[in-house]
Parts: structure tokens; sequence; C-alpha cells
């Protein structure tokens, strides 16, 4: 099964480190992924998120305003 | 109305899971350690003046009364208490944050009545995790959720400027009544100009789309109830980000300070920053505004002013106009604010700086 992996943010940093995470720990977990970044403001707001960047796994908002690191996504994907 | 598209990917409501028996059960564990963990600090703390002084004038040695000596020994000393200083409290406002996500200050804000609501946000704004790349999400979080403008403003001014670094900065660098005044004005100027853009009512300055209708249900994963593990957790991982960041730039302005400490000052910087000249106050913020910085890098400038002779309160004014209003942050923050808006805004905040580097300069 194919998980969808989004990745929230306007476009900072830190953004790009979260997705740079997320792909790294899906491919460590060999577990398909989708990823998919989210810059726009009004899809941002729609999950309700007020601190970016956000991790969000098919469809529910897993982390929000941090970086976790390579160990913890994988958890947070399973 | 507008209608907002719906996809298959979207929100989807969160099970939360209820840790709160737990939470409340095993914080009791973390108490000795606590303790035991406070008193080695103190010891570390208490200490570290002794070892400066056996450093400099036992292991190098310099001769006591030089110059050099009393710089190293100010060096040697001021950046070991520094930055334990830094980590503690950073530590602890790690824990503190733990308790205030943007989600919980917002539903304590909503609904409040102006006065109250101002005081609140500006005290909020101290403990919420925040970092202004995320300043329109967290401006339309709070609007349309029906906190009202001028609380929401206060704690936008709030967040960045009454800053815990900046706090431990002043306190280990010029004492605690310098870090006190900082606190308390920063403060101050956060619930002022929000009350005054409160009683503006410039709500129709804000831009239209803030308002358009959103299809709700995501939970921004910020509702879980976190047990105490994950809470130390979060203040030894804002001690690593933060210490780690700005660790450089504390040693490279207690070296400055160091260098001022040891070597009389000269002072050419009154003439122009110094207590007679009253433009000088305007003129820092003027200069301060569309600088940025955080506040762990303008402490070494803000040595080097006071070493040469500026005066405290236009040092101040500078750092708070440096930290608290800034270009980037307004080019931001035009997304949702209307020009006139964002005008008033900076304006207000200015003049609110302004008047803490007269007060200062006039106390001290």
């Amino acid at each position: 099964m194919t998980i969808k992996i989004q990745i929230l943010g306007t476009g900072c940093p830190k953004c790009k480190k979260l997705a740079e995470n997320a792909a790294a720990a899906a491919q460590a977990a060999g577990i398909a992924y989708e990823l998919e970044k989210v810059t726009d403001i009004n899809r941002i707001l729609e999950f309700d998120v007020m601190l970016t960047p956000a991790l969000v796994v098919n469809g529910v908002v897993k982390t929000a305003g941090k970086i976790p690191s390579i160990d913890e996504i994988k958890a947070l994907l399973a | 109305m507008n209608t907002v598209k719906q996809s298959a990917d979207g929100p989807q409501a969160q099970t939360k899971p209820s840790g709160d028996t737990a939470a409340a059960s095993d914080w009791r564990r973390y108490v000795p350690w606590g303790i035991a963990g406070l008193v080695v600090w103190w010891l570390l703390y208490r200490s570290l003046a002794p070892f400066a002084a056996w450093v400099t004038y036992t292991l190098l040695p310099l001769p006591r009364g030089s110059r050099l000596g009393a710089a190293v020994e100010f060096f040697v000393y001021d950046s070991p208490k520094v930055l334990m200083l830094l980590t503690l409290v950073v530590f602890g406002v790690g824990i503190i944050r733990s308790f205030f996500t943007p989600a919980r200050t917002r539903q304590i804000l909503s609904g409040k009545s102006e006065s109250v609501g101002n005081v609140l946000a500006a005290l909020l704004g101290t403990v919420t995790p925040f970092c202004s790349c995320s300043a329109v999400p967290l401006f339309i979080g709070f609007v349309t959720a029906g906190v009202p403008l001028g609380v929401t403003f206060s704690f936008l001014v709030s967040a960045p400027m009454v800053n815990e670094v900046a706090l431990v900065l002043l306190f280990g660098l010029f004492g605690w009544k310098v870090a006190g005044l900082y606190l308390v004005t920063g403060l101050l100027i956060a619930m002022v100009s929000g009350w005054v853009i409160g009683r503006l009512h410039m709500e129709k300055h804000i831009e239209d789309w803030v308002f358009q209708p959103r299809r709700g249900g995501g939970t921004g994963g910020e509702e879980e109830t976190l047990a105490w593990p994950a809470r130390l957790r979060y203040g030894v991982d804002a001690v690593k980000d933060i210490v780690g960041r700005v660790w450089l730039y504390v040693l490279l302005g207690i070296a400055v300070g160091a260098g001022i400490h040891g070597y009389v000052p000269e002072n050419f910087m009154a003439a122009i920053m110094g207590k007679d000249a009253w433009w000088s106050v305007p003129l820092a913020v003027l200069l301060g505004v569309p600088m940025y910085s955080n506040a762990a890098g303008i402490i070494p400038i803000v040595q080097a002013l006071l070493g040469k002779g500026a005066a405290l309160g236009t040092v101040l004014a500078f750092m708070m106009a440096v930290i608290g209003l800034s270009l980037p942050e307004a080019i931001i923050l035009r997304k949702v604010l209307k020009p006139r808006l964002l005008v008033v805004f900076f304006g207000i905040v200015a003049a609110g700086i302004m008047t803490v580097g007269y007060l200062f300069n006039w106390i001290f």
C-alpha cells in the first residue's frame, strides 16, 4: 500500500529539511510513498495547522512546527 | 458563498491518544532527578568565579590587575556562566512551551474581552512556540477562530520581542535590573500596542481572503496530551536547537564584552548614541527595523555599542527594533494585512519601543 506524505510549509529551509527526513524515513522503512509539498497557505489552513512545517501522513497531521528525526518519522509512518 | 473543493486527501479527524492518567502520575518520578540536577547546576555555577580566577592567575599565569588578565578572567567566567544560564532557562521554557501549543493558546484567547485578552495574549506570546515563518497561518488561525484583532496583535508583538535568549543574555551581562525592565517593558509594549490597534477597529484592513470559508476538520496535530518523558524531551530538544544555534554569537558577544572590560573604552559613540542626543532613540529604531537578526546575534553589537559609550535605552531600543520588527516580517504579514494596517502596526510598536528607549535612558 502506498502511503501519502504531505509536507505543509511555505517553502522555508525547515520545510525542505522535513521533506528530506520524511523521504529518508519512508525509504529506510521500505514503505512505498508519495510525497507532496503543500505550499498554498489556504490548503495549509484547511489542516488547521498554525505552525509550519507540518508533517501529514494519509491526511492526518502528525507533527507541526518541528523537524522530527528520521527515526521519529519512521515510527509515525508505521 | 465560496465553496471549497473537497478532495480525498484532505484532513481527517484524528483519534487522540488519552494519556491523561499517565501524565498525572508520572511527573513525581522526575522530581528527585530535577532537584539533583538543579543542585549540581548550582554547585557548578557557584564555582565558576574561583575557577576563572584560577585559570587566569594560576594556570596561565597572568599578572593580577593587568588589562589582559581582567579581559581573560571576564571571558573565562562569563562564557560558561551565560551558557549555563541559557541551558537552564531554555530547558525550563521548553517544558513550559510543551503545555502551550498555539491551538491551546487560541482556545484560551478566543472570546476573551479585549483588555484581559491583551494582557493574556502578551503573556502567552512569551511561552507559545513561535517562528516568524508561521506568522501568517497563526494570524489567520487566531482571527478566524474569534480572537479579537487587537489581542492577536498583542500576541504577534510579544512572541518575537520578549525572548528568553535575550532575557538570559541581558541578565548575564548587565544584571537583573536591565533584564527585568526588558521583560516588563516588552510585555507592556505588546499589551498596549495590541489594545490600541483593537480600539482603532481596523478589521476591514485585513485582506479579504483571510475570511474565506474553509473546510475544517483538521486537528492541527497539536491536541495530544503529552506524557512527562515527552515534555522533558521537548525541553532537551529546545536546548539542542536554541543553544546549538546561538552559542557562537554568545561567545562572540562575551569576547567583545571582555575586550571592553579589559581595555578602557573609547567614548566616540557617546556623541551620537549617548543620553544627551535626544534624537538617538528614534534613529536607533529607524536603523533597527529594516535589520533582521535573532536575539543572540544582536548581543555582540549591543555589547560593542554600550562599551563605546552609547546609552542603555538607545541600545535596547535598537535591539528591540531589530528582533521585534523586521522587513521580512512585514513582507510576510503583508499577505494578510492591507498596507494601512501594516503601517499602523509597525508605527505603534515602533512608538512603544521608542518610549522604552527614553524610559531606560531616563532611569539609568
